[in-house]
């Protein structure tokens, strides 16, 4: 008997939402989510007493159409969708090809970065039309309520019903001009899984795993695989291969000093090596690329001492004049202590111009505490720690910190620590 | 070892709202197959059954009235049978409790056939 694919159900959401909004019109996404809806709960019914069919995808595109060529049939009667949609509709099989869905599948993930949406609302979107989290899916990943994300999407798919059409990807100057929006949405994505709030490691990992895919689907589309999308793919790689060193054995959060290295997983690691490769191959230097280049250089060093800390402070100034940010002037400032000792760091740190950005991020206190602590300044450093402590998302994070509590009463400083993508 | 037969019933409303995302349908999928599995492999299926569409005809009467059916809103409906084999009606009871369908608000029925012929 087939087994079931893991996350069978995600994926072909995905497929089939975006395949079916194409047909019926993007105005009309709410229904399309039904006919899905009802292809699943037939699987269901089904699946049980035959076993799972030897090509789940293709049995669940084809119920979906059946279901959808009865919609349409009993719809044309009535009136909201245009009689030559349902005629178009009549020879179904080209529409729904493995190229068309492909195709579906970009045009979704262009129209879910509409302009007219924050980047958060962006990235809430992909992740439930594209990867089927349910609306309570989604707030358990950004830690946010219920309620709170259930608005945010109906506004969403408001503002996407009312663009009319899906994306229209054939015209390269639109596409072109939209894509930065969808790097940036699948960056944040990505992030949200390294270091975000949500106090669940399998959560973030699967955020991390979705945007991995969602940009590997960019990657199939010659128009989208420009040198900032292989950077972006590169950077993800790089540090989704450190994800399994991340926690140590008993759970905890691991720093990067301490980490594992040979729990990095080597396949994603040449994966990441040959996608910066390809990215390389214009004159283009985007963030993406220098975020990648710096996981790359954490990458080849076998030991943390063997890092090369001065190409990584040179990587870290050429990012902070593409893209200027608090958080990457933090994550300079620590590797300048790493190459010049923490008070040249703790220096870096005070010459943040907008610091007070930083007041509420975690990592600052504590990176603030660390560079004190190695200095012997234990108890400002015990002060910083708490003030990160009070700030702690998770209780992941609370631990960590207050392990670094206890190191400051023992004076022990050991800490060089890489936080991971950069901009938030 | 006699033979039963379980009936699956939930209503339309309940099955879809037990559905949740495709992720909690996943694991309900997981967990329909394995029970499955863990029934065959002990030797208590004696028929794995089909599933059934939810709507049909109900035929009526001396008039032979054809109306659509099976049943009004929101009562239960048989999803689908299995013909099992256990040593009573009890054990029958018993190992129908590892059925899915009960998590999402659904009913197992659980019959004898009748034994003929003795």
């Amino acid at each position: 008997m087939t087994e079931l694919h893991e996350h069978l159900f995600r994926r072909e959401a995905g497929r089939l939402v975006a395949t079916l909004t194409r047909i019926f019109g993007v105005e009309n996404l709410a229904l399309a989510e039904d006919v899905v809806q009802d292809a699943f709960c037939r699987a269901l019914e089904v699946w049980p007493f035959r076993g799972v069919p030897d090509n789940p995808s293709a049995w669940l595109m084809a119920t979906a159409k059946h279901r959808a060529l009865d919609v349409l049939r009993r719809e044309r009667t009535a009136r909201t969708l245009a009689p030559e949609l349902a005629r178009a509709l009549e020879p179904a099989e080209p529409l729904f090809t493995e190229d068309a869905i492909r195709d579906d599948q970009l045009r979704m993930m262009l129209s879910c970065c509409h302009p007219g949406l924050s980047e958060a609302a962006q990235v809430a979107l992909m992740l439930h039309i594209l990867c089927g989290f349910s609306v309570d899916e989604v707030a358990g990943a950004f830690v946010s309520t219920h309620a709170g994300v259930e608005k945010r999407l109906s506004r969403a798919k408001h503002v996407l019903a009312q663009s009319q059409r899906l994306f229209e990807i054939a015209d390269p100057a639109d596409f072109a001009a939209r894509l930065p929006a969808v790097q940036r949405a699948l960056y944040l994505l990505f992030n949200e899984g390294y270091h975000g709030a949500s106090p669940e490691a399998a959560v973030r990992a699967e955020l991390c795993r979705e945007a991995l895919r969602l940009t590997g689907l960019l990657l199939e589309h010659s128009v989208a695989t420009t040198p900032a999308t292989y950077a972006l793919a590169a950077l993800m790689c790089l540090h989704a291969a450190r994800l399994p060193a991340r926690l140590d054995a008993a759970g905890h959060l691991s720093v990067l000093a301490e980490q594992d290295r040979s729990r990095w997983d080597p396949e994603l690691m040449a994966e990441g090596q040959r996608l910066l490769e390809l990215s390389a191959s214009g004159p283009e230097l985007s963030e993406y690329h220098l975020e990648a280049a710096i996981a790359a250089v954490h990458a080849s060093a076998p030991r943390l001492e063997d890092t090369n800390w001065a190409h990584i402070v040179w990587l870290y100034d050429t990012l902070l004049a593409v893209r200027p940010s608090p958080v990457v002037a933090l994550n300079r400032a620590i590797a300048v202590a790493q190459r010049d000792g923490p008070e040249r760091g703790l220096e870096a740190i005070a010459a943040i111009a907008d610091r007070k950005r930083l007041d509420g991020y975690p990592f600052y206190h504590a990176a603030l505490g660390e560079l004190e602590l190695r200095r012997g300044k234990n108890d400002a450093a015990r002060r910083h720690f708490g003030a990160a402590l009070a700030l702690a998302r998770n209780a992941m994070e609370r631990q960590f910190l207050e392990q670094r509590m206890e190191a400051c009463d023992a004076g022990k400083a050991d800490l060089a620590w890489h936080p991971g993508p950069s901009c938030r | 070892m006699s033979q039963f037969v379980y009936l699956y019933r939930s209503t339309n409303e309940a099955s879809r709202a037990a559905m949740g995302s495709p992720e909690q349908l996943q694991k309900s999928m997981q967990a329909w197959m394995a029970w499955m599995k863990r029934l065959a492999d002990q030797g208590h299926i004696k028929d794995q059954g089909h599933p059934l569409e939810r709507t049909g005809k109900l035929v009526k009467g001396t008039q032979r009235t054809i109306t659509d059916g099976p049943y009004a809103e929101s009562k239960d409906v048989i999803g689908g049978y299995t013909l099992i084999e256990a040593k009573d009606l009890a054990e029958a009871a018993e190992l129908s409790k590892g059925c899915p369908i009960l998590e999402g608000g659904g009913v197992v029925e659980v019959r004898p056939v009748l034994q003929t012929g003795m």
